[in-house]
């Protein structure tokens, strides 16, 4: 498989998927039967499959941001945006006779709309991205509660409802849903020179308009692409609960969004996108999230256990610790001694 | 087909720009609506805002309360701001009324207003929730009590299981006074009966995505529904989602688990008439005859205890149907 010779190749791929792994078993050992994975139903159900079914809305999330990040720069507003699609989506539902495509179609448009603005303000006005978001991820909140004039807008609808818990060949219809969406943007990154154009804004704006790259253009795609998942989560996160929770859906998740694509080793100073480790990185946050929930723990130290595992995650990929590292394990010396820094990016931007 | 959606929304967004426009100069000018009620007493009311169906409701119900008597109520909606509060207070306080009624929208911060409404000798009533300050500076307090909530819902659960339960807890978010009380009045219950013991208790932040995803991993733990007997959920909204995570697990709401929360709000009324909770206590929203009734006694140089403990009723399926048609 591909993920093989990722591995074989990239000392760096490896610090993530191990602390998964390494996750994932020392919760197996506290919490037993964390592992085991049933047929209900005719699907798969277990920790395991929630955590992946849990994990999909801040796949989708972090998608985007990993590619807006790649730009050099941030969206803050995208839990405002997973909000704002909801409430489109409930409020269309349950208060027009819509079709369930055009509701989706709609929420959608929302979504676009919201990033068109965010990326107007960052590549047309030349805001900085933190501050030009940061408008957004304020009001956008506001706006999702006029929608819903302040109420939770409880809906029902059978599309809906699959694409929140439906399943499909024994694995949730979302989970498809954001496969499709990761390979797609993976073969669109990797496939065609648009990643490379991304990445070139992002490590250098002049140097890459001096070559004829369009970035004004790149950057304000970047945020649309951001928005449209943003709104696509938001969807999924509103048929969840069969219902829009302007107040709290996809609150603070832009944090773990931002914070998977750290964990994927990319740089917040642009330049380089990992796609397939960035949902590593979702995965690893969600793993820790249904870990703590099912290990017993006390409600009040949720926070801090999760800061602290995602910190040793955090060192274990710093370049220091792994240059230590390597030096340790004598073994790993050839593939590890060069490839700290850039020198590794440019091998796998460069990569088809 | 991306720019047709983009389109078709454009048209929701302006009426959006236009409802937030005007919102904005309610902000700026505190709303002072005063009723037209020939009124033997004029009472001020400063609310905290509409953030909560149940904050809604409390204050339609405090403004009917106040028609049903001929008062005139001066009603100000502070959009979250302790700032508009206080500016509220002060106005109040400058057209002399008889009382104020004043929902605090935090604990601190209110001596030097309190102070100037008691130097104009106008009571201060606070609504359903308290304020750090010295209890001279206003006349009394009308709220519920969580720790009775807390107790109500681990009696009944006593009483429906005999003493005998495995209850699995769904807490409101970590350190918020509705939570902290309402686990320690249920724990004082619960206390008393050795074959009732709370197996799993975690936050689900007062949300119902929180209490459906804290739900599914108790479920996973515990092996399904076998071990479990009871949910108790600090809120129904988190009730509510802990039952679309039963059903999606293939468990039976109230059959297999039983289900009491806390709040009333309209949804779960349905969900019980549905078969799907089992009670719910009331967080009781009608806290303005109360209120007004203290202010009269204080008027009357009555002695008005310092917390008037205006706590809900509790609510079976039974009523349910026809509680929800009310509350639609």
């Amino acid at each position: 498989m591909k993920k093989n010779n990722f591995l074989h190749k990239h000392q760096k791929t490896l610090a993530p998927l191990l602390s998964l792994v390494l996750i994932i078993l020392v919760t197996a050992s506290i919490t037993p039967g964390f592992l085991s994975i049933k047929i209900v139903d005719g699907h798969l159900f277990g920790s395991l499959l929630d955590i992946l079914h849990r994990a999909t809305p801040t796949a989708l999330v972090a998608l985007g941001m990993a590619v807006v990040i790649g730009t050099r720069g941030i969206d803050l507003s995208v839990g405002a945006v997973i909000a704002i699609s909801g409430a489109v989506t409930a409020v269309l539902t349950v208060n027009t006779d819509f079709p369930v495509w055009l509701v989706i179609l709609c929420a959608l448009g929302t979504g676009v709309v919201c990033g068109l603005w965010n990326g107007i303000l960052v590549s047309i006005f030349n805001i900085q991205p933190i501050v030009a978001t940061l408008i957004l991820m304020v009001a956008g909140r506001g706006i999702a509660q006029m929608i819903t004039e302040g109420q939770i807008v409880t809906f029902h609808s059978d599309v809906l409802d699959a694409i929140g818990n439906g399943y499909f060949l024994a694995f949730p219809i979302r989970v498809w849903i954001a496969i499709g969406m990761i390979v797609l943007t993976v073969l669109v990154m990797r496939k065609t020179a648009l990643g490379l154009f991304i990445e070139a804004v992002g490590a250098n704006v002049r140097a890459s308009r001096l070559v004829g790259i369009e970035a004004r253009l790149l950057v304000l795609s970047a945020y649309v692409f951001s928005g449209f998942c943003a709104a696509m989560s938001g969807i999924i996160l509103a048929a969840d609960i069969r219902g829009a929770d302007a107040n709290n859906a996809g609150l603070w998740l832009e944090l773990d969004a931002i914070l998977a694509v750290v964990l994927a080793g990319a740089s917040l100073a642009g330049g380089r996108i990992y796609l397939l480790l960035t949902i590593v990185g979702v995965l690893i946050i969600q793993t820790l999230t249904t870990a703590i929930l099912t290990s017993g723990l006390p409600a009040q130290y949720n926070l801090v256990v999760k800061a602290t595992i995602i910190l040793a995650v955090l060192l274990i990929q710093s370049p220091k610790t792994r240059q230590w590292l390597s030096g340790f394990f004598s073994k790993n010396k050839n593939a590890g001694k060069s490839s700290t820094g850039k020198a590794s990016t440019d091998k796998r931007s460069a990569k088809p | 087909m991306q720019s047709l959606s983009v389109r078709s929304s454009l048209p929701w967004l302006g009426a959006f720009k236009r409802k937030a426009m005007l919102t904005t100069f309610s902000v700026l000018l505190p709303v002072l609506s005063a009723s037209a009620m020939a009124a033997d007493l004029t009472i001020g009311f400063s609310q905290i805002g509409s953030e909560s169906g149940w904050r809604t409701s409390e204050t339609e119900s405090i403004k009917a309360e106040a028609e049903r008597r001929g008062y005139d109520l001066k009603f100000s909606d502070a959009q979250q701001k302790q700032e508009n509060q206080i500016k509220a207070v002060r106005s109040f306080i400058a057209q002399g009324v008889d009382g104020i009624l004043l929902a605090p929208v935090v604990e601190t911060g209110w001596d030097q207003v309190l102070k100037e409404a008691q130097r104009a000798k106008i009571p201060v009533v606070l609504i359903d929730r308290g304020v750090a300050a010295d209890p001279s500076l206003y006349l009394t307090k009308v709220a519920s009590d969580f720790k009775e909530e807390g107790s109500l819902a681990a009696s009944w659960l006593a009483a429906k299981t005999n003493g005998r339960c495995n209850i699995v807890e769904l807490q409101g978010s970590v350190g918020s006074s509705a939570a902290i009380d309402r686990k320690t009045g249920f724990d004082s219950i619960i206390s008393n009966f050795p074959n009732m013991t709370i197996i799993r208790s975690q936050s689900g932040s007062f949300t119902r995505a929180g209490g459906k995803e804290v739900m599914e991993s108790f479920l996973k733990a515990e092996g399904g529904a076998k071990n479990i007997c009871a949910l108790f959920a600090h809120n129904d909204d988190m009730a509510l989602g802990a039952i679309l995570a039963m059903k999606e697990a293939g468990v039976k709401p109230t059959q297999d688990i039983l289900v009491v929360s806390i709040d009333a709000v309209p949804d779960i009324f349905k969900a019980m008439a549905d078969g799907e909770a089992n009670a719910t206590i009331e967080l009781n929203p009608h806290l303005g005859g109360p209120a007004f009734d203290a202010i009269l006694a204080s008027q009357k140089g009555e002695k008005v205890d310092k917390w008037i403990k205006a706590n809900g009723p509790l609510y079976l399926p039974d009523t349910a149907a026809a509680e929800y048609a009310k509350r639609k």
